[in-house]
């Protein structure tokens, strides 16, 4: 299945990203990592560090209704794999990214803005393993 | 304010991902699909984020502390170990069976999709996963 290429809304929506990280360590202090803020409210030691959290979680949740509003339309949203692969893919995203310490928002936005050797090693590792996944998933057993 | 704060930041962080294309699992197959159907784009995201957030830091961390708490908490490790690797090895195959990672999964949720809910409770499962296997736990809060 093909998609458009689209280098201007996607360097938009980076910016965006990179925004949103900023905001985050100006005002709490924090790295933005979407696997710390999701297992911190899982396993939320105490109040206050689940409250801030569960605040950038409903802040997210209702970003694709605020582009709604903005631009009249839902973002596009396809997946073109069975709910069977989903389970499987998002039990292996939840243990890894819990035992690397990251995911793309961590290790990759945060972790490589601080130049933090881990993200720098962590990085092209999950993206190598990514694309071998998806290599062998299309192209060997012809998904 | 704390916490309206981190609200509005959830808010810019998903804005960016739903304009990116990132929480659209077809857009990053094709990411990473460089032998059939490629589709560059997501490269622009990373790109625009790390160029902000790379900056953006520098800027903010010329204050003495963030605006709502007492200290800049950022990981410090440097260690390059087994876990690192291996939980992001095991990260990317996730990634690349599902084609959600959970930053991009937390904003999706907002579309109201069931698969995005499925994929999400699937990565809370794959934290208790990894709870279960680890005694020495000290990466929930690292990113």
């Amino acid at each position: 299945m093909e998609t458009l290429f689209t280098p201007f809304t996607s360097l938009g929506g980076g910016l965006l990203i990179g925004l949103g990280a900023v905001l985050l360590m100006l005002g709490l202090g924090r790295i933005l990592g979407a696997t710390g803020i999701m297992s911190g409210i899982v396993f939320a030691e105490n109040g206050g560090e689940f409250a801030w959290r569960a605040a950038m979680v409903a802040g997210m949740i209702l970003a694709p209704g605020f582009i709604f509003l903005v631009t009249g339309a839902m973002p596009e949203l396809s997946v073109p794999v069975s709910p069977a692969m989903i389970v499987i893919g998002g039990v292996i995203v939840g243990f890894g990214a819990s035992l690397g310490s990251g995911c793309t928002s961590g290790h990759g936005v945060c972790g490589l803005s601080r130049l933090s050797v881990r993200s720098i090693v962590a990085v092209p590792t999950f993206m190598l393993t990514a694309a071998i996944t998806v290599y062998l998933i299309r192209h060997v057993f012809g998904a | 304010m704390k916490l309206i704060f981190a609200l509005v930041t959830g808010l810019v962080f998903g804005a960016g991902i739903a304009i990116s294309g990132m929480m659209n699992p077809a857009k990053v197959f094709n990411f990473f699909d460089v032998a059939g159907t490629w589709d560059p784009s997501l490269a622009f995201v990373m790109g625009g984020a790390v160029i902000i957030t790379f900056i953006g830091y520098r800027l903010v961390w010329r204050r003495d502390a963030p605006l709502y708490d007492d200290r800049f908490q950022v990981p410090t490790s440097t260690a390059i170990d087994a876990r690192l690797i291996g939980g992001s090895a095991i990260f990317g195959i996730g990634w690349g069976i599902a084609g959600f990672c959970p930053g991009a999964a937390i904003p999706a949720l907002g579309t109201g999709r069931w698969e995005v809910a499925l994929f999400l409770v699937a990565v809370t499962a794959g934290f208790y996963a990894r709870r279960l296997i680890g005694a020495t736990q000290t990466s929930a809060k690292a990113a």
